[in-house]
């Protein structure tokens, strides 16, 4: 599988994800949350940065059902989900991830007649600090 | 920029063969279709000071200059985002014409995404980084980053794979009047459309473009020397380039709303310097890497409110003799995927009069680069 290929901005994403936290870089100053993460905030140009901890909750904006070709690591999960994920506490922050049975479960482990735009889904992490997202039970 | 209403024209195009597979390597393909498209205009080599190219472009402009001859280059650029910066070759080698920077301006494409590699299944370089939000997750893909946007626009809109078909056979249709295309003796049915294998779901086989060897190039000139040339001339009547506020490549999941991608902001740049509005084009040539791309630009470029890309594309609007007849030598999705340049060299062609799928009395072209990504856009006339 793919290793993320982390830059100077994104790694504080990652230690905090082998932690197990969702954490999203915002402005220091202006408070606005920024994803993917960068130097500087577009809204009040401040450098100040900190990572807040957002509840891990949110809702499925759209989604794909990837078949062959495709890497070896990936077809051999194929057809798999990869799911766009609106956060509860930051609605433009819309993460890419895999909608997944439990925490650690292989890529095509929820079938795609499972998955529907507008679902409930919660963040959970698999062993090598990857977010992962399971359906909140409602 | 109103400055650049007309002032200038492509005056030449060319091209190679369309394969699969074709056996030159892609430095003597680009020099085959520089050469043609000058010879097609009357100009010699020598006359050449001005290079355009777009990235992922292999052959440079010292290699394309030495190789056949060009006179000394006093402007040479190269834009950005492979497939969106096709019709901003044009545009450069325009402005540059029209402000006295250069004389004779050669852009050109010349690939082997047929038989070459592809792109996303070399891990052995470093990704990109921001690639650390998207490809660990699975979405590898270009084909795969679009059926997201494709998926939220089905939802959001009532967008269905009918309308994605109505794109790929139109396409398929006048690439099956068009002898140069890689597709044409091979007709498109809705059932074939319908029980082909996906690629990334909603997307299917007949939703991505061709995997395709070959080269074009296109001469730009001013408007006088145009007047002297071999070919009818075809004028650059507005051009434009578009990066959106807060946009991001192709995976633009983080904008506010990434629905309306880079197509609305050359869009307005576009219509705003031009003597005429969606309406009055007789013709459109619309990127068509994916099916899914031609209803985005469609709302982007006003040919429809925002949300009716998808319903536009009913009751043959995109065949011949319908509203806005599309990709008339068969597009990326069925003539050949060469980054949109053939997208180019149609336009010309219709607006010359000389195309398999002529439109009759066609005056006016669009012409569109790579949505999704930062793009470009042209809007020709004769």
């Amino acid at each position: 599988m793919l290793s993320p290929a982390i830059d100077a901005d994104g790694a504080p994403f990652w230690r905090y994800a082998a932690r197990g936290e969702l954490r999203i870089q915002a402005c220091a100053d202006c408070g606005g949350f920024r994803f993917p993460p960068r130097p500087c905030c577009p809204r009040c140009r401040s450098f100040a940065t900190e990572w807040r901890a957002v509840g891990g909750h949110g809702r499925i904006w759209s989604y794909v059902v990837p078949h062959p070709p495709l890497l070896p690591d990936y077809a051999e999960q194929a057809p798999y989900n990869v799911i766009v994920v609106e956060l509860a506490d930051a609605p433009a922050v819309r993460l890419v991830g895999n909608l997944v049975r439990e925490p650690g479960a292989r890529l095509d482990s929820v079938a795609p007649g499972g998955i529907r735009i507008g679902a409930r889904v919660r963040v959970v992490f698999d062993g090598d600090g990857l977010p992962q997202w399971v359906l909140e039970r409602v | 920029m109103a400055g650049l209403k007309d002032a200038t024209a492509i005056v030449g195009i060319g091209q190679t063969a369309f394969a699969r597979r074709l056996p030159e390597d892609e430095r003597t393909l680009a020099c085959r279709a520089v050469l043609a498209a000058l010879d097609d205009a009357g100009i010699a080599p020598r006359e050449v000071d001005a290079l355009a190219s777009y990235t992922m472009e292999e052959t440079d402009e010292v290699e394309l200059a030495k190789s056949l001859g060009l006179g000394d280059l006093t402007f040479f650029s190269k834009v950005g985002y492979g497939g969106g910066g096709s019709c901003a070759t044009v545009a450069h080698l325009a402005a540059a014409v029209a402000t006295g920077q250069a004389t004779v301006g050669v852009a050109w494409r010349s690939r082997k995404r047929g038989s070459g590699p592809r792109p996303w299944t070399n891990t052995t370089v470093q990704l990109p980084t921001p690639a650390q939000w998207t490809r660990p997750f699975g979405l590898l893909r270009p084909a795969d980053e679009i059926a997201m946007l494709a998926r939220r626009h089905m939802h959001e809109y009532g967008t269905t794979r009918d309308h994605l078909f109505n794109v790929a056979l139109a396409c398929r249709n006048r690439a099956n009047q068009n002898p140069a295309a890689v597709m044409y003796d091979r007709p498109l049915t809705r059932e074939m459309y319908m029980t082909s294998r996906w690629i990334s779901e909603p997307l299917c086989l007949f939703d991505n473009c061709l995997e395709t060897d070959g080269a074009l190039a296109c001469v730009v000139v001013s408007r006088e020397r145009a007047r002297d040339c071999r070919s009818r001339p075809v004028y650059v009547h507005s051009a434009a380039q578009g990066l959106p506020a807060q946009h991001h490549g192709m995976v633009n999941y983080w904008n506010d709303d990434p629905l309306t991608g880079p197509a609305w902001t050359a869009a307005r740049h576009l219509w705003k310097h031009a003597d005429f509005t969606p309406q009055d084009v007789d013709v459109a040539q619309i990127y068509d890497a994916f099916t899914a791309l031609v209803p985005l630009s469609l709302e982007g470029y006003g040919f429809c409110d925002r949300g009716e890309g998808g319903a536009f594309t009913e009751g043959g609007a995109l065949e011949t003799g319908g509203r806005l007849p599309l990709n008339t030598g068969g597009g990326g999705l069925s003539e050949a995927y060469v980054h949109g340049f053939n997208l180019i060299t149609e336009g010309v062609k219709q607006l010359r009069g000389t195309s398999t799928a002529q439109v009759p009395g066609a005056a006016t072209c669009l012409v569109t680069a790579g949505e999704g990504v930062p793009t470009s856009a042209l809007l020709l006339r004769n």
